[in-house]
């Protein structure tokens, strides 16, 4: 049995595990401690695009509606209600209605109504008087038009055109709904939400504490009576803490390939789940920098990636090979090998690749005595800096000379939208598993977000067209175009998906962590400690 | 001896002055604001609303006028807001700084403890197969770093006791926070010790050799009357000195200590306010060390006086 396939049953069983649910009784109360790895900037939601901000606080807010939290896979049909009890599109499919659920609270004790909707909508479309210090997912509702009420139990979207995916978006860890009365500043210090945990307190560089929410509207629910989120900066000692029983449940994917060993020959009744973090290692090339403006030196850049070696070496054999979107079988719009090894580079035969990338290189005036000196620029993090320099190894095989240039973590998105470079490693991180959200944060023209500045009016078009397309079928199809093109453009060649653990002890029941993600599974609702 | 308090007192002031504009303008020179750190953690560019949060941050006054406005605050106890977390900086920093005094004060007081004695013994017993034992000590006090060692001694607890000793916790008592305390202060105090040891070795060498001593010998005073009342007392001079610098240079260890044992002090927010760019908890806490320093080397140079009578500052 292949790879693949392992990891397609292990996906199937955890499905069917999902589906069947939990079958023992709970029990309540209890403290959980999870480890945090860093000091979150602020505590809103809307504001960052980080796990880190997530995994503490999506227990404190609901959405809309969300992504099943007993089911491994994000996708629509794992979509449940949540602050809304029913949805309904019109027939034209411009306009989404949601029916809200009635009696529900802030934690400060004023009712959640539809204007809660409009104001969390107002203030990311930046129609409000109330702003936030940064909106990263601006670009997530470009389409939407307006997000209007009817009465105080009913809120609709209108759009500027179809898009099945908004059900998608909100149903993401990053689509809070936030209350109209409290403001941006307060959301980003002392939250407040109509979530199953209220926020007690953060303290800067050591914890977060969430407490039960006895008035949650999910009666019976939370079975915890208190989180307690621990920042612990050294994972070194995040690893021992948690081998020695600290900590009920390590931070999120902090459990690297290599590390998994340690954990589990220390822990062995560590339940650990290797997931896809959705997170790309990638190369960046600066089209306005010669010689990289001329896009056949682009091209040979992409044949000589040498991804299985990147894979074996950094992840041990469990990342994935893949597109911008990630690959099945967790990945739910992932190209089908015999189409994905038809883009330039990622051909099975390495040494052909590299024979032809060496083959350009050589037309254009280079060799072994004449290589082409480069910096090889990245963030000064080992997670940047370790296929940076694998990259540099492999670009020596076409004659191009690389040298590694690490950023300081400050400068970095700055610096490459100044275009201050020319060769580069990146890392993505995607928010939720549709091409709304990946490809019109990373390759639209118009995102923020997209700080390659990669700009291509076809793909644009096409990214829109995808985006409207309500059959699953032929909006692949759009999808794998798209990928398609963006590989050829050299727009952002994905070396490859990195997969790692989240651990946790055994007695801690009912958490099913998302295979295609990180960002949507912290609500914490379902789970009890078995002590 | 007034005149001389007068004078120090005047020129810690004016050193004082000088590192709140260095510490300032160091501070500036380094790459990236909290604006950038801000934005580069979201992902986005938007050079829009990264000047607007400048301008709300004050980030966009002159140098000048930044620095007049946290100089008048600090003279008014006004420490300003912090960036990040958004509370007024002294309510972060005051209650970091006593796990931070308590931390460091164990680590001296390990330092000297362990590093006096065994730096006489070892001179007393020079050449001996424990000044032999004790010199490799201190050479291996010197050659590991702190954060290393730090790192052993909690895979030693994991593996051999099954717990770790991390500040996860309030400490429940007094004696609790001690134990949580002594091991990551043996950690850090090791290096001074090793250091202590060695320069009060050398010391009691060169004083064991001074006539007066063989003179106290001649008299029948005792060994322990020699080395202790005789030797030790003047060759404690270079040690105290040492001892100043050590609690100055402590803070440097504690960064590591703080970070690998988990412990909420101001070293290790130091490096995250300095990893944020958080200007108001930077500037305030780097003042606050060297204002430490400053009255560490004063006290230093007072104690000599009480130490070594023919000491005295004229007027």
């Amino acid at each position: 049995m292949t790879r693949r396939s392992t990891l397609a049953v292990a996906v199937a069983g955890l499905l069917a595990a999902g589906a069947v649910g939990p079958a023992f009784a709970q029990k309540s109360g209890g403290t959980f401690k999870v480890q945090h790895r860093d000091n979150p900037s602020s505590l809103s939601i809307h504001e960052e695009a980080t796990v880190s901000v997530n995994m503490p606080m999506m227990g404190v807010f609901n959405n809309l509606v969300i992504f099943d939290q007993q089911k491994p896979l994000m996708a629509p049909e794992s979509i449940v209600p949540d602050l809304a009890e029913s949805w309904s599109w019109d027939d034209k499919k411009t306009k989404l209605t949601f029916k809200l659920r009635q009696g529900v609270k802030w934690h400060d004790g004023k009712p959640f109504t539809a204007a809660d909707v409009k104001c969390t909508f107002d203030l990311l479309l930046g129609k409000s008087k109330d702003r936030l210090r940064k909106n990263p997912r601006a670009i997530w509702y470009h389409n939407v038009e307006d997000v209007t009420v009817n009465g105080d139990f009913e809120a609709s979207f209108v759009l500027k055109r179809s898009q099945p995916a908004l059900l998608s978006m909100l149903a993401s860890g990053y689509s809070p709904i936030y209350p109209c009365h409290v403001n941006a500043a307060t959301m980003r210090t002392k939250p407040i939400g109509t979530g199953p945990f209220k926020f007690v307190e953060f303290k800067g560089n050591e914890s977060i504490t969430i407490v039960k929410n006895p008035d949650y509207f999910k009666k019976g629910k939370p079975y915890v009576d208190r989180i307690e989120f621990k920042i612990i900066s050294s994972r070194s000692t995040r690893t021992l803490s948690f081998v020695a029983k600290e900590f009920d449940m390590t931070f999120s994917g902090d459990v690297t390939i290599p590390l998994l060993k340690d954990v589990k020959s220390q822990a062995p009744d560590a339940l650990c789940d290797v997931n896809a973090a959705y997170v790309s290692r990638n190369l960046i090339v600066n089209e306005k920098a010669p010689p990289f403006d001329n896009p056949q030196v682009r091209r040979a850049m992409a044949l000589a990636i040498d991804r299985d070696a990147f894979i074996t070496i950094l992840t041990e054999g469990q990342g994935q090979k893949g597109g911008a979107m990630l690959p099945g079988p967790e990945g739910q719009w992932g190209m089908p090998t015999e189409l994905m090894e038809k883009m330039t580079g990622y051909g099975p035969d390495v040494a052909k690749n590299q024979a032809e990338a060496r083959k350009i290189m050589s037309d254009l005036g280079y060799s072994a005595d004449k290589t082409l000196k480069v910096k090889v620029s990245t963030r000064d993090i080992a997670i940047y800096r370790d296929p940076a320099v694998i990259l540099i190894d492999q670009l020596k095989k076409i004659f191009i000379e690389g040298e590694l240039e690490v950023v300081d973590t400050s400068q970095w998105h700055a610096k490459v939208a100044r275009r201050d470079y020319a060769v580069g490693m990146n890392l993505t991180g995607v928010g939720a598993d549709d091409p709304d959200v990946n490809f019109v944060e990373n390759y639209s023209c118009k995102s923020e977000r997209n700080y390659t500045q990669y700009c291509n009016p076809e793909v644009d078009k096409l990214i829109e067209q995808q985006s409207s397309e309500a059959d699953l079928q032929k909006r692949k199809e759009l999808v794998w175009k798209i990928e398609h093109m963006i590989n050829e453009d050299v727009a952002r060649p994905i070396i490859y998906h990195d997969r790692s653990a989240t651990c946790r002890q055994p007695y801690v029941k009912n958490f099913v962590h998302h295979q295609n993600g990180i960002y949507s599974n912290w609500r914490f609702e379902d789970v009890w400690l078995d002590k | 001896m007034a005149a001389y308090l007068i004078r120090r007192f005047l020129l810690m002031i004016l050193t004082l002055f000088g590192m709140s504009i260095l510490i300032f303008v160091m501070l500036r020179l380094v790459p990236g604001n909290i604006s950038d750190i801000l934005f580069d953690a979201a992902g986005m560019v938007n050079p829009a609303d990264k000047a607007r949060l400048e301008a709300e941050l004050g980030l966009d006054q002159p140098i000048i006028v930044q620095y007049w406005s946290w100089i008048k605050g600090l003279l008014t106890g006004d420490l300003g807001y912090a960036y990040v977390s958004e509370k007024p900086a002294i309510d972060e920093i005051l209650p970091r700084i006593p796990v931070t005094a308590k931390l460091a004060g164990l680590a001296l007081f390990f330092s000297v403890v362990i590093g006096v004695p065994l730096g006489v013994i070892s001179a007393v017993k020079q050449d001996s197969a424990l000044d032999y034992v004790l010199r490799v000590v201190s050479l291996s006090g010197l050659s590991l770093p702190s954060f290393w060692l730090g790192l052993l001694i909690l895979m030693g607890f994991v593996h051999y006791f099954g717990w770790i000793p991390i500040y996860t916790d309030k400490p429940s008592s007094f004696w609790h926070e001690v134990g949580l305390l002594s091991i990551p202060a043996l950690a850090v105090g090791f290096r001074a010790s090793a250091l202590i040891m060695r320069l009060t070795r050398s010391s009691m060498l060169e004083v064991l050799r001074q006539d007066y001593i063989r003179t106290a010998r001649a008299k029948g005073a005792s060994n322990a009357s020699v080395n202790y009342n005789h030797a030790l007392r003047n060759a404690v001079l270079p040690v105290i000195t040492i001892i100043g610098i050590e609690a100055a240079f402590l803070i440097g260890g504690l960064i590591v200590t703080e970070t690998v044992f988990n412990i909420p002090g101001v070293a290790r927010f130091l490096v995250e306010a300095i990893r944020w760019r958080d200007y108001p908890i930077v500037q305030n806490l780097v003042m606050f060390i060297a204002v430490v320093t400053v009255v560490v080397n004063f006290l230093v140079d007072m104690a000599y006086v009480v130490l070594d009578p023919r000491i005295k500052y004229e007027d």
